[in-house]
């Protein structure tokens, strides 16, 4: 197979003249998968930013079609759309669901979960901004701990957010799921040749791609990828697929690069102590050896 | 020809009417008194009679969602539901209205907790009257069945576009067993043609935005649309059933049927199953030469405004039959009735007889006194404009 990056991947745009934010990640999620996906697409996109920012009437982002769901209801209306398209014979077309964080693993779990069930042959795009953003930053279920969030304050009592990201990948491949994955805009063509794997296959696949928010993190615009690239390095995000009943490592650190640096970079987690950053680390080595001593690394 | 008869209940009949309007997917989640019709689709799409998708969705929200999704591409959608279903669903029902989109769904009506309770009364609908779904309420399985049909040709009307809900009384309706006259596949297909609703659907052909954002520059005209389209729609659902009448030899008189209407001075207002057991009285009184008439409201949404008040013309007093409450006023329909008849230049006296609720039986003789307080009320004798029928506690 061809490898996907900048040179190969089509000049075509179908996702642009958005209103997101300079330097947004999740846009830059979008754009790309598009890309991969093709205009025979047709996406479902819930309440959140990337709803709120490309349906503006009269101005549509999206040239393929497109629409927004109840903020529930990702995984249904995209599941509602494939059977559609099928009962009417329609074919070569790819219906897929790109929900946020909390339209994910707060709200819109359950018509996920369904969908997944009934193995609808749909993409599931997950854009993980780690909070609800578009009503401005509160805690959702993929927030991780010491997160400020403006619903999970950091003060003299909290250190913000205080439970750990819902593990959702591995939720989500606890159904028996064709293919799962997660990703970050920071391994770009890493992503893309997930989201090819997906486009290939027949049946529910699911994508979880980390995707740094400069307005609701505190950075500078400009640090999105190096931010998306350091979260991996620094063991904090990991990449890896759910395949054929298999867990797979696409990145396996021998060294983790400093977890401190990520998170000072940004103003949701300056709060953070020592101990605080120390507790981080200890959750992040429990995680890996864990993965690694279950998926046999 | 011989006619095909089926004695089948009304979730049946439900089926038996889905099934000939030929819908691509079914999406649905069980919930009683509504199961059975679900249960049956089922079957035939596992035996093949019914050709379509059925979706085993995890909740009613993600039932209506998946018709949304459905019909967004322009394939014909139905869904099923009742009480704590329906509401469950409520976010996505002015969604799809606002979209625009036909799907149909059948709700049988049953009350809703707390307490619990899985009976009928018409409390689950009310709760919706304000989501733009056109709200049909149907008295027999013969009707039930009818309704599906007529239902999807109102919804994919080009002018309408427009989700409808048929209602059918819970148990009542439900689980009673009927004679139904199923018509023939042919038939149905002349009386109700292919989906086709290029405008407002996804398609490669045309792709498209749909359920976009609209700010306060716009908003207001989106809903204007919607509002005068759904008001129009009375229109249609008069023609179509003149039209299935014509057809099918069964006609509805739209969107509501006086009955002994002509020199009435008093009537009743029903809706659902209790006009059967109204008619019976009706003609009880008939006989002993009372002037008294009923009305079968078929439509609440769009509301027969003139029409209701045309049928009035003449009539002192109206008593309205309510098989629901809105806590802390009076019956939802009797409130749409008073601000329809307030258009009359002279406006019966009227009255609410609020009943049935978590499925009491509303009987004969419950209607008999209702038809006495009307008269007695026309008399000026003191009494009060809401009563409750049949209650066993002190309020
Ligand atoms: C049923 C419902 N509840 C709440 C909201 C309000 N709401 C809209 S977007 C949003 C947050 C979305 O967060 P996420 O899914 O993480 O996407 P993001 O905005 O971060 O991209 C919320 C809470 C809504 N639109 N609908
Ligand atoms: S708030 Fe964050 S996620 Fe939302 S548009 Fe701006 S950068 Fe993107
Ligand atoms: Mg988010």
């Amino acid at each position: 197979m061809l490898k996907l990056n900048a040179h190969t991947i089509t000049n075509k745009e179908y996702f642009y003249g958005h209103k997101a934010c300079g330097g947004c990640g999740e846009s830059l999620a979008l754009r790309h998968a598009m890309k991969i996906l093709g205009e025979n697409s047709f996406a479902a996109l819930p309440a959140g930013c990337m709803a709120a920012v490309s349906f503006i009437y009269p101005n549509m982002a999206f040239t393929t079609n497109a629409m927004i769901t109840p903020f529930a209801a990702t995984a249904s209306v995209a599941s509602g759309i494939a059977a559609g398209l099928k009962a009417l014979g329609i074919e070569n077309t790819q219906t897929i669901g790109i929900a946020g964080d909390g339209g994910t693993a707060d709200i819109g779990f359950q018509a996920l979960s369904g969908a997944i069930d009934r193995n609808a042959d749909i993409i599931f795009i997950t854009t993980d901004n780690e909070a609800y953003m578009n009503t401005g930053i509160q805690k959702s279920g993929l927030t991780p701990y010491g997160t400020k969030t403006t619903t999970s304050p950091a003060g003299e009592n909290l250190p913000g957010s205080i439970t750990q990201k819902k593990n959702m990948f591995e939720i989500v491949a606890a159904h028996g799921i064709t293919y799962a994955a997660t990703a970050s805009v920071g391994y770009i063509e890493d992503f893309l040749k997930k989201v090819q794997k997906a486009k290939d296959t027949k049946g529910t696949s699911y994508i979880q791609v980390f995707v740094p928010c400069p307005t609701g993190w505190g950075y500078p615009a400009n640090e999105t990828v190096s931010l998306a690239k350091a979260v991996v390095d620094s063991g904090l995000w990991y990449l890896a697929e759910y395949e054929n009943g298999e867990f797979m490592l696409n990145k396996n650190p021998k060294e983790f690069t400093s977890a401190k640096d990520y998170l000072k970079k940004q103003s949701r987690f300056k709060h953070l102590n020592d101990a605080d950053i120390e507790y981080i680390e200890e959750q992040r080595d429990k995680k890996w050896e864990i993965m690694r001593r279950k998926w046999n690394y | 020809m011989s006619k095909q008869k089926k004695f089948i209940c009304g979730d049946d009949a439900v089926a038996e009417g889905v099934r000939l309007a030929r819908p691509h997917v079914i999406s649905a989640y069980p919930i009683t008194p509504q199961t059975i019709t679900v249960e049956r689709l089922a079957e035939y799409v596992e035996e093949g009679s019914l050709k379509a998708e059925y979706l085993h969705v995890e909740s009613e929200h993600s039932a209506l969602s998946c018709a949304i999704g459905v019909s967004s591409v322009g394939a014909r959608a139905f869904t099923a539901t009742s009480s704590q279903g329906l509401l469950y669903m409520a976010e996505a029902l002015p969604y799809a209205s606002g979209a625009r989109l036909p799907i149909v769904m059948m709700n049988a009506n049953r009350s809703i907790a707390t307490p619990w309770n899985i009976y009928g009364d018409q409390m689950d609908a009310m709760f919706l009257l304000n989501s733009g779904w056109i709200q049909y309420y149907v008295e027999d399985a013969q009707e039930a069945m009818d309704m599906m049909i007529q239902a999807y040709r109102l919804a994919e009307t080009k002018e309408v576009m427009t989700p409808v809900m048929v209602n059918i009384d819970g148990f009542v309706l439900t689980h009673t067993y009927e004679l139904v006259e199923i018509p023939e596949q042919s038939l149905v297909d002349e009386f109700l043609p292919p989906i086709s609703m290029p405008e407002n659907s996804m398609s490669l052909e045309s792709p498209k935005s749909l359920c976009i954002s609209a700010g306060n520059d716009t908003n207001m005209e989106f809903n204007m649309k919607q509002h005068f389209d759904m008001l129009n729609s009375e229109y249609f659902i008069e023609a179509i059933d003149k039209e299935f009448g014509d057809k099918f030899g069964r006609y509805y008189n739209g969107m509501l049927e006086g009955i002994n209407m002509d020199d009435a001075e008093i009537a009743l207002i029903t809706t659902g199953t209790v006009t059967g057991t109204t008619r019976v009285v009706l003609k009880k009184l008939r006989k002993e030469g009372k002037k008294v008439g009923l009305i079968k409201l078929r439509v609440l949404r769009p509301f027969p405004v003139e029409k209701l008040a045309e049928v009035l013309k003449g009539v002192k007093a109206v008593g309205v039959i309510d098989k629901n409450i809105s806590f802390g006023y009076e019956g939802t329909v009797f409130t749409n009735v008073n601000s329809a008849l307030s258009t009359m230049e002279n406006m019966p006296k009227t009255m609410n007889f609020i009943g049935g609720i978590g499925g009491r039986d509303i009987t004969k003789e419950d209607i008999e006194i209702a038809y006495e307080k009307l008269f007695e009320f026309l008399q000026g004798e003191k009494i009060e404009r809401v009563q409750y029928m049949n209650v066993r506690c002190d309020y």
